[in-house]
């Protein structure tokens, strides 16, 4: 087992269409960064329009902490469409390629392939939130230094002390870990289902898609399913940008995102071990 | 003969289509076994079976004597196969290629076994190309190598000469019949080329729309009595009246009026041009068909005409 994850990751990492998702991550981080060093104060002050009326505002408004959560907010709902384009491809571009039956002709049982193929996703989805941990965060505190942190809600306005940031960042991007995982075992889902990579790639995308708008959505129609789509609750990272924090709605929505991403697996052993290889 | 391989009852359908039907055989250890099918007979479909890649609806596949189900990881150990064609990764070298597959063969392979394969294939020197740099033949080779990197006792080789130019085609045969006399492999390849498996098979199998039509050891399926010579001749009505007459017709075929055809050993072929001859036949050839390709005909289109019958 140990063996095939090491040639899995080798494979991973020997495509360059793999670190297509470390160069988009880096240049719209990039992007925001420099937007910010040139136009960042009179943003910051747009922003703060209706609270500067009420409160003195003093010191490093537009820190690194700041920018790193502005950075999260753009890339953090764009992140399953890069995770779909390895997870997408992990059978179904085996199969494309008709490596498949090349693996499954060897002494290795599918429901290890399943389990590497997850594995596989998951190191990689992990050296991704790392990646975006040093760009995001650490690259924006070492260009804009440290500070109190404003987080305006549109209901209400917290202001988060430097020292009492970075714990949360920590435990922000460890769910973010965990919401990109549900991603990954979807998209091996539906890489099991299909020969080729292009479709299951799309259509994880098309179902991110269509379920956050549904998630985020303010219709009583909606309102009963809402709990139970896993987009509504892959945003449960914001909480630990909260006053107090939301502790138990985070653990529900982690709850969730696990039990998704076990129902994925499962049904992908499930199906993978019956699938005729026909590729 | 210990047998190595042993299919029982194999079926499988896709849909309304049955693909293979009740398809039983036996592989002995050390020939090399010719798996003959016309394109669609459902050759592809019994080799998937044979390595689990398909999971048929009735019969089973003992490897060694262990019912393959029961002991996959275990038996996979002993085989090596391409299965339809040797894709490999095209993005990763050679080199890496074997490499990885020989780490998955859960058998302690040494760097020393991986130059001796590329040696055997006739690849050393080029282990370090990325594979989509290499040639058809190449990538052939390639995939032999692959199967064989864990020094398997089976081979099984799904139309290995798909795709290659004459001078390939020959490479190949010599490196199945190499593996076979030389290192000892038990080979089972499949091909729609009648030519290619008279080279090099010892045993046959042929299968038509799913069914087993024929199997055994090739010496014993092919009469040379059967081999079928076709004379092209200039037409004259005196010596198709002869022929009639003569102890010859016994052999003669229907053909069209360019050319007679007899079924006969290849033996008589002397003794026929002598008395053609004689009778004032202007001969212009004779050429003998293979035996193979006559009686791959004779029995599939035998088929084709009972089925046409029902």
């Amino acid at each position: 087992m140990i063996q095939l994850l090491r040639i899995e990751l080798y494979k991973i990492f020997k495509r360059p269409r793999t670190y297509i998702s470390f160069a988009i991550v880096t240049a719209i981080s990039f992007i925001i960064q420099l937007a910010m060093i040139s136009d960042g104060k009179s943003f910051i002050a747009f922003a703060l329009q209706g609270v500067s009326e009420q409160f003195d505002i003093h010191g490093n408004v537009l820190n690194g902490y700041l920018i790193a959560y502005i950075i999260l907010q753009s890339l953090l709902m764009q992140i399953p469409l890069l995770i779909a384009l390895v997870a997408g491809d992990s059978l179904a571009g085996e199969a494309g390629m008709g490596t498949l039956r090349l693996l499954l002709s060897k002494p290795v049982s599918r429901m290890q392939l399943v389990l590497v193929k997850f594995m596989g996703s998951f190191i990689y989805t992990l050296l991704l939130i790392i990646w975006l941990a040093i760009i995001a965060l650490f690259l924006s505190l070492l260009l804009f230094g440290q500070g109190d942190m404003i987080n305006l809600k549109s209901d209400a306005f917290i202001l988060l002390l430097k020292d009492d940031i970075m714990w949360r960042y920590a435990a922000a991007f460890a769910f973010a870990m965990l919401a990109m995982t549900t991603i990954a075992s979807m998209s091996i889902l539906l890489s099991a289902f299909a020969d080729n990579s292009i479709g299951p790639i799309m259509t994880t995308m098309g179902i991110v898609v269509v379920l956050t708008i549904l998630s985020n959505l303010e219709l009583p129609l909606f309102s009963l399913v809402k709990p139970y789509l896993f987009t509504t609750h892959m945003i449960g990272w914001k909480g630990f940008f909260d006053d107090p924090v939301p502790y138990a709605a985070i653990g529900r929505s982690a709850l969730v995102l696990v039990a998704y991403t076990l129902i994925f697996l499962t049904a992908t052993i499930l199906y993978f071990n019956r699938k005729d290889i026909k590729s | 003969m210990e047998i190595i391989l042993e299919a029982v009852g194999l079926t499988k359908s896709f849909k309304k289509h049955k693909a293979v039907d009740d398809l039983s055989f036996a592989i002995k250890r050390g020939e090399v076994y010719g798996f003959l099918g016309q394109n669609g007979a459902g050759k592809s479909t019994t080799i998937r079976m044979l390595v689990g890649l398909i999971i048929p609806d009735k019969g089973k596949v003992f490897i060694n004597g262990t019912e393959f189900i029961n002991g996959r990881r275990h038996l996979l150990k002993n085989i090596g196969a391409i299965i339809e064609r040797p894709d490999m990764y095209s993005y990763l070298s050679g080199w890496d290629n074997l490499k990885m597959m020989a780490a998955l063969s859960n058998k302690n392979i040494k760097q020393q076994r991986i130059y001796e394969v590329l040696e055997i294939v006739g690849l050393k020197g080029r282990e370090k190309d990325r594979v989509s740099a290499y040639s058809q033949g190449m990538k052939q080779r390639m995939g032999i190598a692959i199967a064989m990197i864990h020094n398997p006792d089976l081979l099984i080789l799904d139309e290995p000469t798909n795709g290659l130019d004459p001078q390939g085609i020959s490479d190949m045969r010599a490196l199945i019949l190499s593996l076979s006399r030389d290192h000892g492999k038990t080979i089972l390849i499949s091909s729609h080329l009648l030519y290619e498996i008279e080279q090099v098979a010892t045993s046959m199998l042929i299968i038509h729309k799913g069914k087993k039509l024929s199997d055994g050891r090739v010496s014993d399926l092919l009469h040379p009595d059967d081999t079928l010579t076709e004379v092209a001749i200039v037409p004259s009505e005196a010596v198709t009246a002869h022929l009639a007459t003569s102890a010859w017709s016994a052999y003669l075929q229907p053909a069209n009026d360019n050319a007679l055809l007899f079924k006969m050993n290849p033996s008589l072929i002397p003794s026929l041009n002598k008395w053609l001859v004689a009778q004032g036949a202007e001969v212009r050839s004779i050429v003998s068909k293979h035996s193979f390709e006559s009686y791959f005909l004779n029995i599939t289109n035998d088929t084709a005409a009972k089925n046409r019958t029902l």
